[in-house]
């Protein structure tokens, strides 16, 4: 497995980039696999951040992406209730690129 | 991961095969045209062999030491089983029918991606261990030497094949390569070498009644999202039923229509014209899934995997059994699970309660296709139906290859899309029907680490879809297929930008005029309708 050196341990990620052990997560790796990738995270983002977190917590996936826009719209304000301004914030989208920083594992199946 | 490649430079594809015969060409097994190995935890889930972290760029493969003879027996096994199997090792002529018409050879000109050199990855084997001529003549014959090299071939190009059946309508002799490559990747599973995108979700699956391992509570928060959205669209209020005892009817769908877009539309349609009709009918949070991702690993699983949906319709005392637009799962439902988990004798001949049509097709299985419902809904005038509605889409449908192959599916599609959609464009002959191009993603391989694979292996689909983008306008791609929905969207980005992607019932969500409904100004993706009043800006899909 590939892993990613992080505060004197190896935390396991997958392929893709995907933490495997969820309870290896914490804000300081989230951090650590944003400045991988030469971006920082503001307020907004981890506004996201730890919506898809609780989600996962009650539902065990992440939530589609239609409920994270309307959670975002509701929190932040009407403008910012849109799947643009959620691929401003996470450009490789908001499914793929926020779902890995927040510690979820990626959707399967017919997605 | 891969880059993909621009797609003018992915359409630069030639098809002058290499001067050395197939056997003497090494494969190179390339990022992006394959999908990741199975994970350990997802085939341990599945009680299948050899549970490890599968990783396809290492040399080792962690293959148990005696993986060959299991494979031989394997062979052995299913020449005994399966006459079909054992019928097309040996009857190919190797007459070129079926060459170009695959559609990953067409994207990607690999003469391994002809059908009938993707037997022969197979057909060789069989012929070196289990034919006289094959076992005296060896490579004279075409024959060869099972060795890891060919092993790790045929894994390639056995996960190059959308199990769609193309080829097959070519063939003068008729010989599925769909069977070929379900026996094949069947042989391959004996060794734990599935890929993880089919792998994970079968294991979803098996623990938890659906591919996307949805629970209970997660599928009813998630059609409560969609009821309350209905409800700002159309104003009124609909209350589905789950796991609801005595129902007349137990409807199953690909869990994709519950989680991601357009899928989700496709959804909204439903529970729009089952509440429109006042169908007295059950969601089930255990037969939770209509797809089938263990029909990609063997037989056996597939069988494990559509136990379910019998079971619940007993447990729930339903009549007939509902289930929606969905491609593999209907080859699943309309051709195995009669045998596999039948026979449904505590169900009854489904009756449409609004028609009174009894459908005599879903006779063993006692399950209906809903476009097959819905277009017959319509022939007897029993919805309230404005096209206008749609009038701002130019469409054209995409023939998923199980329900047109697999069950004959042409015309009841296109009848509902005809009766919602003023504008509908069929895409050139030789495109569509029996005849139709896979969407490059089927049978498993909808993942995201083979792009490539699938930008190739859509190219064909893509470039009928172009064609009537450019000749008429087309701006929408309908289909009756999760997988569709979920791999025709990028396909459409990538090849055609501008055509967008839905299931049918979307459309008939949007046309069906409800009782006490309020003026709709939106559309169910929340996007305003072209000249309706108070049209405000919405979510655009993704």
């Amino acid at each position: 497995m590939p892993f990613i050196e992080f505060g004197g341990k190896q935390v396991e990620v997958d392929e893709d980039g995907y933490i495997v052990n969820l309870d290896d997560w914490t804000k300081e790796l989230a951090e650590y696999m944003v400045s991988q990738d030469g971006m920082t995270l503001s307020e907004s983002h981890w506004e996201v951040i730890n919506f898809l977190r609780d989600y996962y917590a009650k539902y065990q996936i992440a939530p589609m992406i239609k409920i994270l826009v309307k959670e975002i719209g509701k929190v932040m304000g009407p403008e910012k209730g849109n799947t643009k301004y959620l691929y401003e914030l996470f450009p490789d989208g908001p499914a793929k690129q926020a779902c890995r920083y927040a510690g979820l594992p990626k959707p399967t199946g017919c997605v | 991961m891969a880059k993909l490649p621009k797609p003018s430079e992915l359409a630069k594809i030639s098809l002058t095969p290499p001067a050395k015969p197939w056997m003497d060409v090494v494969t190179d097994i390339r990022q992006g045209m394959y999908c990741h190995g199975a994970k350990a935890k997802n085939l341990a889930a599945l009680e299948l062999p050899n549970a490890r972290d599968f990783k396809v760029a290492e040399e080792d493969w962690q293959l148990p030491e005696d993986w060959k003879e299991t494979v031989l027996n394997g062979i052995k096994e299913r020449l005994e089983k399966f006459r079909t199997f054992h019928v097309f090792m040996d009857i190919c002529v190797r007459c070129g029918a079926c060459a170009d018409k695959c559609h990953f050879f067409l994207g990607s000109g690999d003469p391994k991606n002809m059908p009938v050199i993707r037997a022969e990855l197979l057909r060789s084997v069989y012929r070196k261990y289990f034919t006289t001529a094959g076992k005296v003549f060896g490579k004279t014959a075409g024959a060869r030497e099972l060795d890891i090299q060919t092993l790790k071939e045929i894994w390639y190009y056995y996960f190059q094949c959308t199990e769609c059946r193309r080829c097959s309508l070519f063939c003068p002799y008729g010989i599925d390569q769909a069977e070929i490559t379900i026996i094949g990747r069947e042989l391959l599973n004996l060794l734990g070498l599935n890929i993880d995108w089919i792998c994970g979700p079968a294991a979803n699956c098996y623990r938890k009644g659906n591919h996307l391992g949805l629970e209970p509570h997660t599928i009813k928060s998630s059609v409560e999202f969609f009821l309350s959205d209905l409800e700002d669209i159309t104003g009124i209020t609909i209350e589905p039923t789950f796991n609801r005892k005595g129902a007349e009817i137990l409807f199953v769908t690909p869990s994709g229509d519950l989680f991601a877009d357009p899928g989700t539309y496709t959804a909204m349609g439903y529970l729009m014209l089952f509440h429109e009709l006042g169908l007295d009918y059950t969601w089930s949070t255990y037969a939770s899934e209509g797809g089938n991702f263990g029909f990609f690993t063997s037989m056996d699983m597939a069988k494990r995997l559509n136990y379910k949906i019998y079971a619940e319709a007993k447990r729930l005392g339903v009549k007939w059994i509902l289930g929606g637009e969905c491609g593999h799962m209907w080859r699943v439902l309309h051709q195995y699970m009669d045998t596999f988990n039948g026979p449904a004798d505590f169900l009854e001949v489904p009756k449409s309660p609004i028609t009174g049509t009894v459908f005599d097709s879903a006779k063993g299985t006692k399950m209906v296709h809903i476009v097959e419902f819905t277009a017959d809904l319509m022939k007897n005038n029993k919805l309230n139906l404005d096209p206008t509605r749609n009038d701002h889409l130019k469409v054209t449908y995409h023939d998923s290859c199980n329900t047109s192959r697999g069950m004959g599916f042409l015309e009841e599609p296109r009848y509902v899309i005809k009766s919602v959609c003023n504008h509908f464009y069929d895409m050139p002959e030789d495109t569509i029907r029996e005849k139709t191009f896979c969407c490059g993603s089927g049978s498993g391989l909808n993942a995201s680490e083979n792009m490539e694979l699938r930008m190739r292996g859509g190219f064909p689909r893509a470039n009928a879809v172009r064609h009537v983008h450019e000749k008429h306008g087309v701006n929408l791609l309908t289909n009756i297929c999760a997988i569709d929905r979920a791999s025709l969207p990028p396909l459409m980005d990538y090849w055609v930008p501008g055509v967008k992607v839905a299931g049918t019932h979307e459309l008939v969500g949007n046309a069906l005029v409800m009782k006490g409904e309020k003026e709709r100004t939106v559309d169910l993706r929340n996007e305003p309708l072209p000249g309706k009043a108070g049209a405000e800006g919405g979510e655009a899909d993704v």
